[in-house]
């Protein structure tokens, strides 16, 4: 009797996916040709893969983080064509063409970044996770030129939320290697 | 994400062309990527119009042009802009973060939904998302929602910063549509208010993009603020925000203009304080008799009552630094 029950759920669900693939529109799989720290990669991706996912779940290139998908902590962010942007809110099918720079593609060899550098010496992080991101935002945030003040260097680093609250030494970090 | 068809247009009216009931068109994608995800946004065709649309800042024999493709880090640093409209730049610097800036769109800045709480949770109501549906806010956490001009159907409130300074300058927005044709809305006329259709944000037509915004030459660029009262420092939507800005004979106000976000479905001008700072003295008594005006008819909810001395206070602020900006 009980099995019967477990059955009905089970037949619905079977159902649904049945119905789903009529009322769901086409999914589309892209034949896309990126560029990834000067490197050209050729992949097919689902029109709904985003630039993180497809960095992170295609490309194995899982520096940049996938913390809140929605574009509200900034652990994602990525340079396109030597601009910080977010790439859970970037589509991978809008790319193509484009430069994109991830934390990977920072170090120059086994030499670091000197903003990765100066996260280092000054304690620019405490877990790790939100770094990417931050040392992403950092670098352009210096590039930009809006470094001239403590107060300046929180406003434009706000998009890149630290939980453990490490921001003394990001924006130490970030003064570092602005002055040089 | 449901599944959707992508495609790319290079011209606007071969996007115009590819438009139908399922078709979204995407710039930026910061708003419409996050709705795609939480399923607020199906559409089941996405066309890239980020190549079809001018991305350029260009002088015109009124004033000046801005691209509906103009992403906000551009239009806050341009020279342009800067020295002849410095409010609108003001304004773009207060929204988002420098990531969010280099990706928007100046006219998908215009189309982005607004931040209620219960439009982005799927399993509440809300007319917005679901017409007829009920709202969710009036009863419930609306310490964010509007307090002028809103509906029982409606009390949502709209996200942009921009758009308040647009509003405050009467800017207006061309549209195209699919023949080519180009048409022109005054920016107060655009963005709606909930009545009893809270789903139509705006009055863009179904068959049209939007192709510029305009400003006119105006004496605003030596007098103005953009004040913003938030839950944090920077990153974070407007409980309460206020432009103004004013051109002085001496210390006699010409003309002012006073605008807020915030605290209604749409940029929301305080007209009567604008008309009663007309030839009057720019000082703090005068900013308070004005900020007075402004808060006289508000109905703040259950939870936002503390919007309307804070709004008080800040179209005082934002007059006091229109003097010195």
């Amino acid at each position: 009797m009980l099995g019967a029950l477990a059955f009905i759920p089970r037949g619905v669900k079977a159902f649904y996916e049945e119905v789903k693939n009529f009322i769901v529109p086409q999914k589309e799989q892209l034949p896309l040709t990126v560029s990834i720290n000067k490197k050209s990669y050729a992949i097919k991706a689902d029109t709904r893969t985003t630039l993180l996912d497809l960095l992170r779940e295609d490309l194995n290139l899982t520096g940049a983080k996938k913390g809140c998908d929605h574009g509200q902590c900034g652990a994602c962010t990525v340079h396109i064509d030597g601009e910080r942007v977010l790439s859970c809110l970037t589509l991978a099918a809008m790319v193509p063409g484009k430069e994109v720079t991830t934390i990977e593609g920072l170090a120059n060899g086994d030499k670091l970044h000197p903003m990765q550098e100066a996260f280092i010496e000054c304690d620019g992080f405490q877990c790790g996770y939100c770094t990417p991101g931050q040392i992403m935002s950092a670098v352009a945030c210096v590039k930009e030129g809006h470094t001239k003040s403590v107060a300046e260097i929180k406003e434009f680093m706000s998009g890149n939320l630290c939980r453990c609250g490490a921001y003394n030494g990001i924006v130490e970090s970030i003064q570092k290697v602005a002055a040089k | 994400m449901r599944p959707f068809l992508f495609s790319k247009s290079s011209a606007a009216n071969q996007a115009l062309a590819k438009k139908n009931s399922t078709t979204q068109y995407i710039a930026g994608g910061t708003n419409l990527v996050d709705l795609m995800k939480k399923h607020i946004a199906e559409p089941e065709s996405l066309v890239d119009i980020t190549s079809a649309l001018p991305a350029k800042i260009e002088p015109t024999a009124k004033g000046i042009q801005i691209g509906a493709m103009v992403r906000n880090t551009p239009l806050a640093n341009d020279p342009t802009i800067l020295a002849k409209y410095p409010l609108v730049a003001k304004a773009v610097l207060a929204g988002a973060s420098p990531q969010i800036r280099n990706m928007a769109s100046t006219g998908g800045n215009l189309l982005q939904r607004t931040r209620c709480p219960y439009f982005y949770d799927v399993t509440t109501p809300c007319n917005k998302r679901k017409p007829g549906s009920g709202c969710s806010a009036i009863q419930g956490e609306n310490r964010m929602s509007a307090i002028v001009g809103y509906s029982d159907q409606c009390i949502a409130v709209h996200p942009s910063d921009l758009c308040v300074a647009l509003a405050a300058l009467d800017a207006s927005i061309k549209i195209q549509d699919k023949s080519g044709k180009m048409q022109s809305i005054s920016f107060t006329d655009f963005h709606r208010l909930p009545g009893t259709t809270p789903e139509r944000d705006n009055n863009l037509p179904a068959n049209a993009l939007i192709h510029s915004i305009e400003i006119n030459e105006n004496a605003f660029a030596k007098n103005y603020a953009y004040v913003k009262v938030r839950d944090r420092d920077s990153y974070a939507f407007a409980l309460v925000s206020v432009a103004a800005a004013f051109n002085l004979n001496g210390d006699q106000i010409v003309e002012a203009r006073l605008a807020s976000g915030g605290v209604a479905h749409k940029p929301w001008r305080w007209l009567e304080a604008e008309q009663y700072l007309k030839g009057k003295t720019a000082n703090a008594a005068t900013f308070e008799a004005a900020a007075n005006i402004a808060i006289k008819d508000l109905r703040p909810q259950t939870h936002n009552g503390f919007k309307i001395p804070m709004l008080k206070g800040a179209i005082e602020t934002a007059l006091q630094q229109c003097l010195n900006p």
